[in-house]
């Protein structure tokens, strides 16, 4: 096989050119090559969901979940505009009022994502009326405490659960404004299930809905994540690099 | 938590009949409620178990349908459909009559665990509204007689099957017909000229040689008849040129669009016909397997659909080697609903179909290329199914001939609302709205709502416009309201409806369903001021871009069409000034005033008394 093979293939995203292998998504590729799409519910480490809808974009003029779409060659997305992060705002402060996010007292604030990514939207106040949503806590575990208050559907633990722990501790259940995470045992309550501390889907949460207990706190403000960088940094420090070894991004 | 034992004999025994796979979960979550009208949670354990899927997966689905219950329902479960039409003809004065007739409270079940009575989403009845469904099954035409009979049916314990078979009459209402309601279709007629075209042309069948069938519905030009007008013949080359061999045919028969009911009619009278049109696709695309997805609420509907599948295949037209054509195999099943609108999305139908929540698939890829199980999938709507038959039958240029050149061959109309004539009008795609309003006997139409809740609405300067895709689109549902008609308290119905059908899977439509929904509770209790109505704009820009499907993106229509063309319905309600929280501030401190005993001006809000 000659060293000149074909170029990587390329689209266009805010006029930027990156490349991408096949089968990348368009958030893939774009992390992969430095630029920050804001997202929740992509993980690198597992298939796309595609629910939580901040990473819409527009491509070729037609709006697309960027974390769903495969890249194809040729195509022009559009993502860091006024207008999409507004709507990605709306998303964010949509997700705000539907739970009950209370930073100030919240184990994970300054780990969180959902905060993070407000944070990194200009998020000021959360405009719409809450919802006030009268949603448990499950304390039943020893070692893990399951805050419901917290959970932005992002079904990560779900995914991680069954894709890595091997396991399904985790399901979505109900429907519509009534859509919740359930675990998998008779009772309802997390200790009847099999889950385990070092569970992939313990640690994958990016909010304060799964939390270890009695480790609250334990980093002081200033030294946490989202202290030190934005997020929008982070995300493309951990994105995949699938094209290192052919070339450097350009 | 509520425990029973559920009867773990007869739950074995509908996972046997159903052979233990995973696909026939929701038809095995609902045979297995039935004796006792709920599925406890041992019930949902043994049927994981059963099944080998997690109990919260199983769990998972089961929450999805408003006909499963994970609670204690009552033996009797009746749901009132609650409809705009079904509510303009006294639906909810009769709910209170059953409620106090039964000594049950609305959404409760009664003590002794006999009954429960509650609202559902719009059943499907709408031209012999109002209508309610009474373990699944419908009674429609209902009034104070019917009512009483109902309670005394229901105290007395009398076993639905010997219910007066009366009360469960359903009507038709063919107020005008066409090609597809004209009766004579010889069941077969359809196939056996498919076959015979092909057979003329010197060509075999099914994957090398059914590009001939696909050229006439190419020819006629057929639109979808769901809602969303996709080109037929296109679908089914790209199902029929999928490297996969093992592809499905799928009848979307999930009519669940509020306002619309003439696929009910087509199952009801034109069975052959769309079983024809079934067949005809599975020739034409190569599939071997069929399935109907039959929405839960024509429950009605599925004993006699499988004595007509019964029936074809004694005559050779389901089965193997069809109508005497080697290879030409083709058999098809009936998959209930359980209450789900989300399930007429074509994705989720065949995520519904496969036994899990109905929830719609991300795209790429489509359907005809990774749909059923991974297969290539085609999903039609049941008139478009049978539209294709007699586009088999007559050929594609016959089909083009009526309608007009964009929007060809007839149309089934479902009319309904504040008129003498409700029911089905097959008329030429391009009739004029008006004509449809003349021969239905519109009373006074102050507004139509075309194409039901996710539809438009039109007011009297365009009643006009013709009812094609090029001007007025529709799925086939019309609905006439008069001038004593609140349109802001249509639009309400409609808003609430798609809060209560949302499948939850995106923020988008998830939390904008239920936004816009308390919105337009804040106007109907009089708190909403300018700044509200225009956060309607904002609601509908990022569900038309950022949520899943056409639930989501359609969701804000009858709001922002209402808004637009009946604004004083809106502008009454509204407070003098820009803008009130949600909540009255001045009654928020009542708690404090009572505590303190104190009712003086300093103890409320200034201006406040």
């Amino acid at each position: 096989m000659s060293e000149l093979a074909a170029a990587p293939a390329t689209f266009t995203l805010d006029g930027r050119e990156i490349a991408f292998a096949p089968g990348q998504t368009v958030l893939q590729a774009a992390l992969a090559a430095g630029c920050y799409v804001p997202h929740l519910c992509y993980h690198p480490q597992f298939r796309p969901h595609g629910s939580c809808k901040l990473c819409t974009v527009r491509i070729d003029g037609h709006w697309a979940t960027s974390c769903t779409r495969p890249a194809r060659a040729g195509m022009t997305v559009e993502s860091n505009s006024e207008e999409i992060n507004h709507q990605r705002l709306l998303l964010v402060q949509m997700l705000f009022v539907e739970g009950n996010h209370f930073c100030p007292s919240c184990e994970k604030s300054g780990e969180c994502l959902l905060q993070a990514v407000a944070y990194d939207l200009g998020m000021v106040s959360t405009q719409f009326d809450h919802f006030f949503p009268d949603r448990p806590v499950d304390a039943s575990h020893p070692q893990l405490l399951l805050d419901f208050n917290r959970c932005i559907l992002c079904e990560l633990c779900v995914r991680a659960s069954w894709e890595v722990d091997d396991k399904q501790v985790f399901s979505i259940g109900g429907r519509g404004i009534g859509k919740r995470l359930i675990v998998n045992s008779e009772s309802g309550r997390l200790a009847d299930t099999d889950v385990a501390v070092s569970d992939k889907a313990v640690q994958v949460c990016p909010v304060g809905a799964i939390l270890r207990k009695r480790v609250g706190f334990a980093t002081p403000i200033g030294a946490r994540r989202f202290d030190a960088e934005p997020i929008s940094a982070q995300a493309l420090r951990d994105a995949p690099r699938p094209l290192a070894k052919a070339r450097e991004p350009t | 938590m509520p425990t029973a034992t559920p009867d773990l004999a007869h739950i074995d025994a509908v996972v046997e009949r159903y052979g233990g796979e995973r696909s026939n979960l929701l038809q095995i979550l609902i045979e297995a409620q039935e004796p006792e009208g709920w599925l406890p949670p041992a019930a949902i354990t043994r049927i994981a178990q059963a099944v080998g899927w997690p109990r919260g997966r199983v769990e998972g689905v089961a929450s999805f349908y408003d006909f499963l219950h994970l609670r204690p329902a009552g033996r009797y479960r009746v749901r009132f459909s609650d409809n705009i039409t079904d509510q303009m003809a006294g639906s909810e004065a009769l709910l209170d009559r059953l409620c106090s007739q039964l000594w049950v409270e609305r959404g409760k079940v009664s003590e002794d665990g006999l009954v429960s009575v509650d609202s559902t989403s719009c059943t499907g009845m709408c031209d012999q509204a109002p209508a309610l469904l009474v373990n699944g099954y419908a009674i429609a035409r209902l009034d104070a007689a019917r009512i009483d009979a109902i309670a005394a049916l229901i105290r007395e314990r009398i076993e639905l099957a010997q219910w007066p078979a009366e009360l469960f009459r359903i009507d038709d209402n063919v107020r005008r017909t066409g090609p597809l309601l004209a009766p004579g279709f010889a069941p077969g007629a359809a196939i056996a000229a498919a076959i015979a075209r092909q057979r003329a042309a010197g060509a075999y069948l099914a994957h090398d040689g059914s590009a001939l069938l696909v050229e006439e519905l190419k020819r006629s030009a057929l639109l979808g008849r769901g809602g969303a007008g996709f080109t037929v013949g296109i679908k089914w080359d790209g199902c029929r040129r999928a490297a996969d061999r093992e592809r499905f045919v799928v009848c979307n028969a999930d009519e669940g669009e509020p306002c619309t009911f003439k696929d009910r009619v087509l199952l009801a009278r034109c069975a052959d016909l769309v079983f024809d049109g079934m067949t005809v696709a599975a020739y034409a695309c190569g599939a071997q397997r069929g399935l109907v997805y039959l929405r839960g609420e024509y429950r009605h509907l599925l004993a006699p659909l499988r004595e007509v599948l019964a029936r074809r295949r004694r005559d050779g037209w389901l089965g193997r080697a069809i109508a005497g054509e080697p290879g030409f195999d083709f058999d098809l099943e009936i998959h209930l609903g359980a209450g789900a609108y989300v399930c007429g999305e074509a994705s989720a139908l065949v995520e519904s179909l496969e036994g899990k929540r109905g929830v719609p698939r991300n795209r790429p890829p489509r359907l005809v290329e990774v749909g059923y199980h991974g297969h290539p999938t085609m999903v039609n709507n049941v008139e478009t199914l049978a539209a294709a038959a007699l586009i088999a039958l007559h050929g594609g240029a016959w089909f083009a001939a009526i309608g007009t050149p964009k929007s060809t061959g007839s149309k089934l109309m479902a009319v309904s609302g504040d008129c003498e004539r409700p029911g089905i009008y097959e008329v030429p795609f391009g009739t004029p709205l008006a004509e449809l309003l003349a021969e239905c006997g519109a009373r006074r139409p102050q507004a139509v709502q075309v194409g039901g809740a996710s539809g438009r609405c039109v007011d009297g300067a365009e009643f006009g416009r013709r009812l094609c895709f090029e001007d007025l689109p529709t799925n086939g549902a019309i609905t006439v309201f008069d001038d004593s008609r609140d349109m802001f308290e249509v639009a309400r119905n409609f808003t609430r409806f798609f809060a209560h059908e949302s499948c939850g899977f995106c923020t988008t439509c998830r939390v904008g369903t239920a936004l816009l929904d308390r919105l337009m509770g804040k106007i109907a209790a009089g708190r909403a001021g300018r700044y509200d109505l225009e956060r309607v704009g904002e609601l509908n820009r990022l569900l038309k871009i950022a949520s899943q499907c056409e639930l989501g993106a359609s969701a804000c229509n009858p709001v922002v069409d209402t808004l637009a063309r009946f604004r004083p319905a809106y502008e009454r309600r509204l407070l003098a000034g820009g803008f009130e929280p949600i909540f009255d501030l001045d009654r928020s401190l009542l708690a404090a005033r009572l505590a303190t005993g104190r009712d003086d001006a300093a103890a409320h809000l200034e201006g406040r008394s």
